[in-house]
């Protein structure tokens, strides 16, 4: 009997400490503050190019995080981006006019939106869009204007 | 030349009968698993016991340095660039899908598999087996499956505490001792990686859990009753199963990407 | 009886099919068993006891549980009464004072009485000894044969015995089958055996070293291999 208790015991301890295990990597590895659906208001975006931007990427605005991508598709009339994001309820001041930009946390980090306001009285709600965006900054197009400014700068 | 085609032929029969007995085994062991769980489930527990909780030490502690080496050789590569900070992402990334469910797998094979097989083999030398047959006791059901399921049940447990004891050792290398700054280490990894992630690595251990576990009752079960025969069931044990997680791990890789 | 090789476990394994015949049928209170499923077979094998060559204890149960194993499997008793049977069984062989103990604690002679014990518990109409003779001292042979008559007396069982001792088998024997090469080359009782002038069951019920079961293997001519002529 008092076998089977020390078999049973470190049976339960062992499960009991997997399971402990398996929560520690669901909920510390991945995004963990979650924006819950039913806090935050959903936005859209066009962009011409959002570069390597991936969902559930940040939404920053001040360099804090009030939000997430949670999709990311082709329009394929007006050959765009558009990019749906959610954004926690709290923040309801947020001008309309604001802009979005896709930006690069450090020079070979991992793309997020960044939100800077703008001047208007209305702001950002369900369903409401972005309309100033500027496209993610693609480090080849960058080096390919560099090459080519300075060619023409040494023919003039 | 014809001699050797031949040779070449008979291994290749020989071959695809053990994998189809082997598969028709497989079934058989799922067939009984429900009536096992039901009517014999304290040998199941008894079996997680040994598969899985005598298994911890090996698993905390290959862990711990797992993760530690792998905090280590990204810190020393990434601090190239100055990318320090991500070294948080490339522990969690690799120990989560990929090292985490393998490594946990070679490491059952080599505790808990060879473990089963050698009991196994050993309970059919002596004529364990035969003698619960001779007692109108089906051996499979009695002996085998519950081992199976033991081990089937043991080995994404398993597989969740090795990876979260490396990421607590990645932790320890990278932040405490080459001083990684925390909130960079931990946060960088939550923003990167997605449930979808930690899901492939579970997916992973379930499978290698099966196929670890039906490797090591299989080669006990169907090892020569001997002591030699035992002894070779239990080596085969370690190399078929490697074979095996690996081959599942790169189909798995493949087909979730 | 037989010399060792001479078929006499696999024509257990037969009679228990744990072997299946490739031709010919095996019949047992008027049942082909070669045409049983596995349904009917357990059911016949619960009338038979079996004791294994080094008693087959399951090594990861105490005495008690190996002999209670069988009751467990197969019936509903309560803890009580499986209590009872089994401390009955345990001290028929005389080690009810060992049923705590693990089977690896146990010497070989002890171990054959075990399973000699969960042999019986099941109240099998057969029984069937595996060599149960083998590689004990001289205190427990006598043990085991006084019991083997013992449980065949009282019991009123039938006993299949397979063994090569010859004078153990006389002891407890009625009737002594010799089988050498897959076949039966003499029976009777045991002076029956012992009048038989047959050279072979003279050599092996007298233990004579050389005579129809040759001293030497087969092999190529001695002189010819000693002097490297057979061309290797």
């Amino acid at each position: 009997m008092q076998q089977t208790r020390t078999v049973e015991l470190g049976t339960g301890l062992f499960v009991l400490l997997g399971i402990g295990s398996l929560f520690f990597l669901t909920t510390q590895t991945t995004g963990q503050h979650d924006f819950a659906a039913d806090e935050t208001f959903e936005v859209q975006a066009r962009f011409e190019n959002v570069g390597s931007l991936k969902t559930r990427a940040p939404v920053s605005m001040s360099g804090v995080t009030i939000g997430r991508v949670t999709e990311i598709e082709f329009d394929g009339e007006t050959l765009e981006a558009v990019v749906t994001f959610v954004i926690d309820r709290r923040y309801d001041k947020i001008p309309d006019d604001s802009d979005a930009t896709v930006l690069t946390a450090g020079l070979l980090g991992s793309q997020y939106i960044g939100l800077q306001a703008g001047g208007s009285e209305t702001y950002l709600e369900d369903g409401s869009e972005v309309l100033f965006t500027q496209s993610a900054v693609v480090l080849e197009n960058l080096i390919g204007k560099y090459l080519f400014d300075r060619d023409s700068g040494d023919g003039g | 030349m014809i001699a050797l085609l031949r040779d070449v032929f008979t291994t290749l029969v020989l071959f695809l009968r053990t994998f189809g007995a082997m598969n028709i085994f497989f079934l058989q062991l799922l067939l009984y698993t429900p009536a096992t769980m039901v009517r014999r489930f304290r040998l199941v527990v008894a079996q997680v016991h040994n598969a899985g909780a005598l298994s911890i030490v090996i698993i905390i502690v290959s862990g711990l340095f797992v993760g530690g080496v792998l905090g280590l050789q990204a810190y020393s590569n990434l601090e190239r660039f100055n990318a320090e900070d991500t070294v948080g992402i490339f522990v969690a990334f690799a120990l989560v899908k990929e090292i985490g469910p393998v490594i946990s797998a070679l490491l059952f094979a080599g505790r808990a598999g060879t473990a089963l097989a050698s009991e196994i083999g050993l309970m059919k030398a002596t004529d364990q087996l035969a003698a619960m047959e001779m007692m109108a006791v089906n051996p499979v059901r009695r002996v085998v499956v519950p081992r199976f399921l033991g081990g089937v049940i043991s080995m994404p447990i398993l597989t969740a505490i090795f990876t979260t004891v490396g990421l607590l050792g990645g932790h320890l290398v990278a932040v405490e001792l080459l001083g990684v700054d925390v909130g960079a280490f931990w946060q960088q990894m939550q923003q990167t990686l997605e449930l979808s992630d930690v899901n492939e690595g579970i997916i992973k251990s379930l499978v290698f859990g099966l196929v670890a576990s039906l490797v090591a009752v299989w080669e006990g079960y169907n090892a020569i009753p001997t002591a030699e025969g035992v002894g070779r069931a239990t080596t085969r044990t370690v190399v078929v199963t490697a074979i095996a997680v690996l081959f599942f791990d790169f189909m798995i890789t493949a087909a979730v990407l | 009886m037989g010399p060792s090789g001479a078929g006499k476990t696999t024509l257990l394994q037969l009679i228990t099919r744990q072997l299946v015949p490739d031709r010919g049928h095996i019949i047992i209170d008027g049942t082909d068993i070669g045409t049983l499923n596995q349904k009917e077979l357990y059911a016949l094998r619960r009338r038979f006891g079996m004791l294994f060559q080094h008693g087959a204890l399951l090594t990861d149960l105490n005495v008690f549980e190996n002999v209670a194993f069988p009751l467990r499997e197969h019936t509903r008793l309560s803890n009580r009464l499986i209590r009872h049977v089994v401390l009955t069984k345990l001290h028929a062989v005389g080690l009810r004072g060992a049923a705590d103990m693990m089977p690896r604690e146990l010497s070989g002679g002890m171990a054959r009485r075990v399973a000699l014990a969960r042999a019986m518990v099941m109240d099998p109409d057969i029984l069937i000894y595996d060599e149960p003779f083998v590689g004990l001292d001289p205190i427990s042979m006598g043990v085991i044969v006084r019991l083997v008559r013992r449980m065949n007396e009282s019991l009123g069982i039938t006993s299949i015995v397979v063994s090569h001792d010859v004078k153990e088998i006389n002891e407890v024997a009625d009737c002594s089958y010799l089988i050498s090469n897959g076949k039966v080359a003499a029976s009777g009782s045991p002076e029956e055996l012992r009048k038989q002038s047959s050279k072979l069951v003279r050599q092996f019920m007298h233990g004579m070293a050389d005579g129809p079961v040759a001293f030497h293997y087969p092999a190529p001519d001695y002189e010819e291999q000693l002097l490297g002529r057979d061309g290797k």
